[in-house]
């Protein structure tokens, strides 16, 4: 296929999947909006106020950052894992299989459509957010920068882990006990110069920590991590899941038997 | 001129020990309309699947219309379409979605897939569907919403396994009379079903798969002219009290009113009336009994012996005689 034709395709599919959450809307959008707005009123408002400065700022303040970063990995993977287990479960992943659409363009139309999902949460959070505190963005380059990366990033592990999924327990398996640990552990709450140096060291080695500390640097201009360091590291463990999944779909694996 | 399909030495190994497929060559012509019979478990969906890059394959080669399936992939997936066993679109999508979105998995711009979209499920009359979820569908049109979207990039090559499966017989007889035109106007196809009927009716070649490798491909005309015996059911005017015998004819009587008849294939129909006649028997009616590649297919799958033709062999044309 030419240009055109492969631009045609990815449209296809991105349309197709947004149209996919938009669909089912009740499920996809107004949960997390419900859940942050709990997040905002007891972590922010009750318990907040009662913790006081968290490196510089209100506890809200502090943890907005993390929160909007969290609805984003979370829908970001969880699009993209049921999308794709949903199209291998039910055979309609035939449908580009049996097409001559590059594999690259398979993998991108699925990264793109869970990053629209995450964005779009993200954006819903961000709003509800203004609801609790008056949110400004320092570095708004850099926020929309790490907003972007940690959403792809994500979206590619929802793919790897659709692709070995072989029935519905396998895509709740990795978001339950993989990712919300390591968000929850990934500094979205708490500044990591709380820890002793042991736990310190031992956050460093979670890559959740780096996108919530670049996005909080992106919006408050404080954080415990460089933002460079950040991006870097989401941009190599980017290139490293991109390879792992176009992999996996050139050989077929969990696709084609 | 290059094969619409040409297999070569094409096996597919399970888990390194189950061979589904052991080294099958096969070749379509561009135009035919191509039968690929087997029993189930026989190989035909797995040799579907790796034609369709569904499978992966062990070893062999696969050419659609001259294109290599794993040099030239692009190319040869341009040429190529399939109308599944099952069901495998988005039963969630509305109809005309389904066949949107197909197009633009090949490239095809909106505006361009709008009109062949309705072109299609308008002949397949399903136009007035196309806003309707999938799911809501009786099963006769999702079979059709399947063809139609295997047609939606005008396929050189359309792959049918079991496409009239579960279907009632007058959706099953407007689905032949559309592929026959479909076929007429150039496209290739191949075929696998159940009913024999209607690979005897429709199909020109036919290879016949068992267990991994292929028994038989040939004419259908030329498989047929095997068979040297037919049978034909009679109705007959008055009832008949005793079974006559009548040389170079077996009767069996199936009630009072009506017979059956083996004929050898070299004698005349005049000649079984002339014989009945002898006996005052008057023959009302007169039909074919089952299929005659029913029976051709038992001997070649079951007894895996291509030259021993049965006996009793019927055909299926409904050639209704009045006597």
């Amino acid at each position: 296929m030419n240009t055109q034709q492969n631009l045609v395709a990815f449209k296809t599919i991105i349309v197709k999947e947004v149209m996919r959450f938009l669909r089912i809307w009740v499920q996809t959008l107004v949960p997390p909006a419900i859940m942050m707005t709990l997040y905002f009123v007891i972590f922010g408002n009750l318990i907040g106020s009662r913790i006081g400065d968290m490196d510089g700022f209100n506890y809200i303040e502090y943890i907005i950052p993390g929160l909007i970063m969290m609805s984003v990995i979370t829908n970001s993977y969880s699009n993209v894992v049921a999308a794709f287990f949903n199209a291998k479960m039910y055979g309609h992943v035939q449908e580009m299989l049996i097409s001559p659409i590059p594999n690259h363009v398979i993998l991108l139309g699925y990264i793109g459509g869970g990053m629209a999902r995450g964005i779009l949460v993200g954006v819903i959070v961000t709003i509800v957010s203004l609801f609790f505190s008056d949110l400004t963005i320092k570095h708004p380059l850099i926020t929309i920068g790490i907003l972007l990366m940690t959403s792809m990033l994500f979206s590619i592990a929802g793919f790897i882990n659709a692709v070995y999924a072989k029935n519905f327990d396998d895509i709740s398996i990795v978001p339950t006990f993989v990712l919300t640990p390591l968000t929850y552990l990934g500094g979205v709450f708490y500044s990591i110069n709380l820890l002793s140096d042991f736990w310190q060291t031992v956050s460093l080695a979670n890559p959740v920590l780096y996108m919530v500390n670049g996005f909080r640097y992106g919006i408050l201009g404080e954080s415990d991590i460089n933002p460079w360091v950040s991006f870097g590291l989401i941009i190599i463990f980017t290139a490293g899941l991109y390879t792992i999944a176009y992999q996996l779909l050139k050989k077929g694996t969990g696709t084609r038997s | 001129m290059e094969k619409a399909l040409k297999i070569t030495k094409l096996k597919k190994t399970y888990d390194g020990k189950i061979h589904a497929l052991k080294g099958i060559d096969l070749e379509v012509e561009q135009g035919d309309f191509f039968a690929l019979l087997g029993a189930n478990g026989a190989g035909k969906s797995t040799a579907i699947g790796i034609i369709c890059s569904l499978v992966n394959k062990t070893a062999g080669e696969i050419e659609v219309f001259g294109h290599n399936l794993e040099t030239d992939r692009e190319k040869a997936q341009e040429c190529l379409g399939l109308v599944p066993q099952e069901f495998n679109f988005n039963v969630w999508e509305p109809v005309l979605e389904i066949l949107l979105n197909q197009a633009g998995f090949y490239g095809i711009d909106r505006k361009t897939a709008l009109g062949r979209a309705e072109e299609l499920l308008k002949h397949l009359e399903l136009w007035d569907k196309r806003n309707e979820q999938a799911n809501k569908l009786s099963g006769g049109m999702k079979r059709r919403l399947m063809i139609a979207r295997a047609l939606i990039h005008k396929p050189k090559l359309l792959i049918l396994d079991e496409p009239t499966a579960g279907v009632d017989i007058e959706i099953r007889r407007s689905m032949w009379k559309f592929l026959t035109q479909l076929n007429a106007a150039g496209t290739t196809i191949i075929l696998t079903t159940h009913y024999l009927e209607e690979a005897e009716s429709m199909c020109h070649n036919i290879a016949i798969i068992n267990k991994g490798e292929v028994v038989e491909s040939t004419s259908m005309k030329n498989l047929l002219s095997r068979l040297s015996i037919e049978t034909f059911v009679l109705d007959l005017k008055e009832p008949l009290d005793t079974l006559p015998e009548v040389e170079g004819l077996t009767l069996r009587q199936i009630d009072a009113n009506s017979l059956e008849a083996d004929i050898d294939k070299s004698r005349s129909l005049n000649f079984l009336f002339e014989g009945l006649s002898k006996h005052n028997i008057r023959v009302m009616s007169m039909r074919n009994k089952t299929n005659r590649l029913e029976e051709l297919f038992i001997s070649l799958v079951e007894k895996g012996k291509v030259n021993e033709i049965p006996e009793t062999v019927t055909t299926t044309e409904s050639t209704e005689v009045q006597a």
